[in-house]
């Protein structure tokens, strides 16, 4: 399978990444030749192999659904670039 | 001052126990040696004086009152993928811009408790993205080794080019790293330091900025194998805050130094004689096999034949993984923003702006392959193919294979801004294929320097083990160390 420019544009506008003209070219090629690196995958039997979902075989450690840490809001934005009365600000989504 | 610089962990360790020696003394050392080098190596994107020097202050306090912890006053670098309190942590990548983590990654805290001092932050590939180092926000790293009778600048491996930089030109006395297809081995193996990725599950990974979750693991970089455990038990713990911590005692990985090999056997693949392998890579790794036998261990050839697939599976998982956890990074709660006509348009300029090159291609790559109609052709089927690769290590360690060696990596440093890798980054992916099956399986893997190459350039081996048995690793590994010798820069800084 190739990507062409269209893709490139639908997958770029799929991962938020606002690529111009020449960068959207560009990786045309660059995917198309990491995507022919990985064709070889096809040539694996795997009927009847499970896919790896766990890499150590253990059950997933779980605790109560209980409240264990908080109170901490002016620590959770403190880093963000917009804030203000410990809410996020973001542009207007509604119009 | 320089002196001090020189001593390993384990030296540093006695001689501040005996207080011949204060932690104070060392880590102005070190900070000495930083100030100096810097310019030249950029292996630290920020240096932390003041706080390395309380630090310290603190360890000596701590040592007179005989109440020194296993790491007291030893002065560390950390990669810049590590939370730190307050500290400079942007995973070397501008869409991180100013972020300071109001808390502490589990690994760096472990390290703190048990008396550690931090110098500062450590450069690295972007996200940890890459092989050389070179996709770092803050420029390169420059390898403190350079090729006999050359002045040519070569990159140090990556993705923790700068811990294993700063770890080789003494401006550590060790350095914690990651590791998600090779980006501790390949580096160590690049500058003659030690490095181990343990096995999945065994360093937490909380806090530590995440790439590719089913692969990343935490893990030392150090100048010998005594330093490289030191640095893991106490790197290593189980943590209620990462659900693959596996709960497991964390043993005493330097009591496991100077065993016996008697009864081990070493596994030698097959598969792993690639096409164009270098002479020298060969016979680097015929020694090892001889070094081994003379200390008592069985050769065995093996053969794990879904090695070719481990590569290409990798460029699938790792980028879909990397897509889905890197698309927190849309400048609403930390780092870069760069303002929009809407919301929409701030996140695609926010991430444009933010992304470097490698990057951009492997979220790209990873959005496409997890995109509907793709999914189980391209995620599915190199998840199954996966599988494979892990069954291949069961069933060569099922027949009663103790440990693994190959070479740790295709080829010795190669030369920074190197014109033919950069055209075509598959062929940078694949300085990873030898130590990627590794992160694919989710097993223990160590590099360990064995030789130099014909230009004078560090070479090395890797030891791969069972699930959990990183104290066969330590204990091979230090059987090559002693033959080996260690090996050291010329000093050009």
């Amino acid at each position: 399978m190739s990507v062409d420019l269209a893709t490139v544009k639908r997958v770029a506008r799929l991962a938020r990444i606002a690529v111009s003209e020449d960068e959207a070219q560009r990786m045309v090629g660059e995917l198309n030749g990491i995507l022919g690196f990985v064709e070889q995958l096809g040539e694996v039997d795997v009927s009847s192999v499970e896919p790896m979902t766990s890499v150590t075989p253990m059950a997933m450690r779980k605790r109560q659904d209980t409240v264990t840490d908080g109170n901490k809001a002016a620590d959770v934005v403190a880093n963000a670039p917009a804030t203000t009365e410990n809410f996020f600000m973001v542009p207007k989504v509604v119009e | 001052m320089t002196e001090l610089t020189r001593l390993t962990i384990a030296e540093a360790r006695a001689k501040l126990s005996a207080k011949e020696i204060s932690a104070v003394e060392l880590t102005d050392a070190y900070l000495s040696a930083i100030e100096a080098a810097n310019p030249a190596i950029n292996a630290y994107v920020t240096v932390m004086p003041d706080k390395a020097r309380d630090m310290a202050k603190a360890s000596d306090a701590r040592i007179a009152a005989g109440k020194a912890g296993a790491l007291e006053g030893i002065p560390l670098g950390i990669k810049d993928l590590f939370a730190t309190h307050d500290v400079h942590t942007q995973a070397c990548s501008h869409i991180l811009d100013g972020f300071k983590p109001k808390y502490e990654s589990t690994v760096t805290q472990n390290l703190w408790d048990d008396g550690a001092v931090m110098l500062g932050k450590l450069n690295m590939d972007e996200f940890a993205m890459g092989s050389s180092n070179e996709s770092s926000y803050y420029g390169p790293v420059i390898n403190p080794w350079k090729a006999e009778g050359s002045n040519q600048d070569l990159v140090p491996g990556g993705s923790s080019g700068g811990s294993a930089a700063a770890v080789a030109a003494q401006l550590c006395a060790g350095a914690t790293a990651t590791d998600t297809g090779g980006s501790i081995r390949q580096p160590a193996a690049f500058t003659g330091t030690v490095g181990i990725k343990p096995t999945y599950g065994r360093c937490s990974r909380w806090g530590i900025v995440a790439f590719a979750s089913s692969l990343d693991q935490a893990g030392p970089i150090a100048r010998d194998v005594r330093d490289c455990a030191i640095l893991l038990k106490s790197m290593a713990s189980v943590d209620i805050k990462d659900t693959t911590s596996v709960d497991l005692p964390v043993p005493d990985y330097e009591a496991a130094l100077g065993g016996s090999l008697k009864g081990m056997k070493i596994g030698i693949p097959t598969e792993y004689r690639v096409d164009g392998m270098p002479e020298e890579i060969e016979k680097l790794w015929a020694q090892g096999m001889e070094w081994l036998k003379d200390a008592g261990a069985e050769i065995v050839n093996i053969s794990l034949p879904h090695t070719k697939y481990a590569l290409p599976a990798y460029y699938i998982v790792a980028p879909a993984e990397a897509s889905s956890n890197l698309a927190r990074y849309d400048g609403v709660r930390y780092g870069l923003r760069v303002d929009g006509k809407d919301i929409v348009d701030m996140y695609e300029k926010t991430r444009a702006a933010g992304f470097g090159k490698e990057v951009k291609r492997r979220i790209m790559i990873g959005t496409y392959v997890l995109s509907a109609g793709y999914y189980d052709a391209y995620y599915l089927q190199a998840q199954k193919v996966r599988t494979l690769i892990k069954r291949d290590f069961e069933i060569a360690f099922a027949n009663g294979v103790d440990a693994i060696l190959t070479p740790a990596t295709p080829s010795s440093a190669f030369g920074i801004a190197d014109e033919d890798l950069a055209s075509d980054p598959v062929k940078m992916y694949l300085n990873d294929i030898f130590t990627v099956t590794v992160n694919m399986a989710g097993l223990p893997g160590m590099s360990v320097p064995a030789g130099l190459d014909h230009k004078g350039l560090p070479l090395g081996l890797q030891l791969i083990g069972k699930p959990f048995e990183e104290e066969t690793l330590f204990k091979t590994a230090h059987v090559i160390e002693q033959a080996a010798g260690r090996f050291s820069p010329k000093k050009w800084w």
